[in-house]
């Protein structure tokens, strides 16, 4: 479709989403092992509380405050940043196809791709209406 | 159950999330879907925990799924990225709408969206007609393209644009309340709706799901349904068993095999509208 048009082929945008999407599901699976260690070792004699639902609590929800948990070493911290870091790639997939939208010249897909990414930065920022 | 420490819970977790991914690799369905029956008939955790761990291995399969088959030159990635304007915006309305629902009547919801899939999965494709004139729409869009096959790169059309859009919605509200990839949903768009190829279709539909399940995440991340503790092992569980069945599934190619499972998870299905009529899902 793109034959003829400035800037990347869809192949090669294609090729680079998927090393994209791998990178960064690898880097977020080591983090979640990583602090699934530590948080083994330290709490792997408790009992568990998933049954009745409170909700974690506010310093595993908020990006600053997860990423100060990590900072400290603390296990459930690290494995939230790992998934953190997972969630992201999807959104870094949609961040990488409007730039090659944009070398494509490709004004429709732009504008279509940043409503994705709005909708995307809206749902991971909060305070919904 | 009562007694388990975070070490037993963890590992017990670990080998069920792996036979759910495997599952839910060879009946085609995701390892979402099963996997949030198993935490909350299995072990007992709350239906919106389960949601939350359920959609990180969602996003953790569609990623490791994506990496391997996009190269290929399959999937059509603006027919992916229009269509996600309707899975993202239903996801985060379907995510919003779990705090309003009781426990009992999303499992109820579950119920009958697993037995839906069930049915779906026995569903006969028809192979699209390249006769057929595509929808203006799809013209319009630009979204008609070609893929490859051992006889060079074939051409196809696009149809049904706007029911597509629409069953792409349902798609993203499904997965929004309950956690899922709505693959079934969204192959039903791309195949049944829009009527592309079987390969564009299917890899199409799983390009989608990591977008539309982060959607949800981030509001499932604000809620606090994303437990660590429990997220870990379904994560790592659900992605090892996926990745094992896809390799299976290469070498496998039985329907009766399919049939098996495809009425245990319909099985699932009952025991969640079930449990969820009683009030103790």
């Amino acid at each position: 479709m793109s034959a003829g048009r400035p800037g990347w082929s869809d192949q090669q945008v294609e090729q680079a989403v998927g090393n994209l999407l791998r990178i960064g599901l690898l880097i977020a699976t080591v983090v979640v092992i990583v602090g699934a260690v530590i948080y083994l070792v330290r709490h792997g004699g408790e009992p568990p509380e998933y049954r009745i639902f409170h909700g974690v609590p506010p310093d595993l929800r908020g990006l600053t405050a997860i990423a100060e948990l990590a900072a400290d070493w603390r296990g459930r911290g690290i494995i939230q940043l790992g998934l953190l870091i997972l969630l992201a790639t999807p959104v870094a997939r949609v961040a990488f196809s409007i730039v090659a939208f944009a070398l494509q010249r490709d004004r429709l897909y732009v504008a279509i791709t940043l409503i994705v990414l709005a909708v995307l930065l809206y749902s991971m920022v909060g305070g919904y209406v | 159950m009562e007694q388990l420490t975070v070490w037993q819970f963890s590992a017990a977790a670990f080998a069920g999330s792996i036979a759910a991914g495997l599952l839910g690799a060879l009946t085609g369905l995701g390892g979402g879907i099963v996997v949030i029956p198993m935490l909350t008939l299995l072990f007992g955790v709350d239906i919106r925990y389960a949601a939350g761990a359920a959609l990180i291995s969602v996003i953790a399969t569609s990623s490791g799924a994506a990496s391997s088959y996009v190269k290929d030159g399959y999937s059509n990635l603006r027919v992916g990225m229009f269509l996600e304007i309707a899975t993202t915006c239903g996801a985060v309305i379907g995510a919003l709408l779990t705090a309003l629902l009781a426990a009992s009547a999303i499992a109820i919801i579950f119920g009958v969206v697993l037995l839906a899939s069930a049915a779906l999965s026995f569903r006969r494709r028809r192979e699209p007609d390249p006769r057929e004139p595509p929808d203006p729409i799809a013209v319009r869009m630009r979204l008609d393209s070609d893929y490859p096959t051992p006889q060079g790169r074939v051409a196809y059309h696009v149809h049904g644009v706007p029911a597509a859009f629409g069953l792409m919605f349902v798609a993203g509200a499904l997965s929004g309340l309950l956690g899922i990839g709505s693959g079934a949903v969204k192959v039903l768009a791309l195949d049944w709706a829009m009527r592309l190829p079987f390969k564009v279709s299917t890899t199409t539909s799983n390009f989608m799901i990591g977008v539309t399940a982060a959607a949800s995440a981030g509001v499932y991340l604000n809620r606090g349904y994303i437990e660590p503790g429990l997220a870990m092992p379904v994560m790592l569980g659900v992605l090892a068993g996926s990745m094992l069945g896809a390799q299976l599934l290469v070498r496998v190619q039985s329907s009766a095999l399919r049939i098996v499972f495809a009425i245990a998870i319909a099985l699932l299905g009952v025991q969640m509208i079930y449990g969820g009529l009683r009030g103790t899902p």
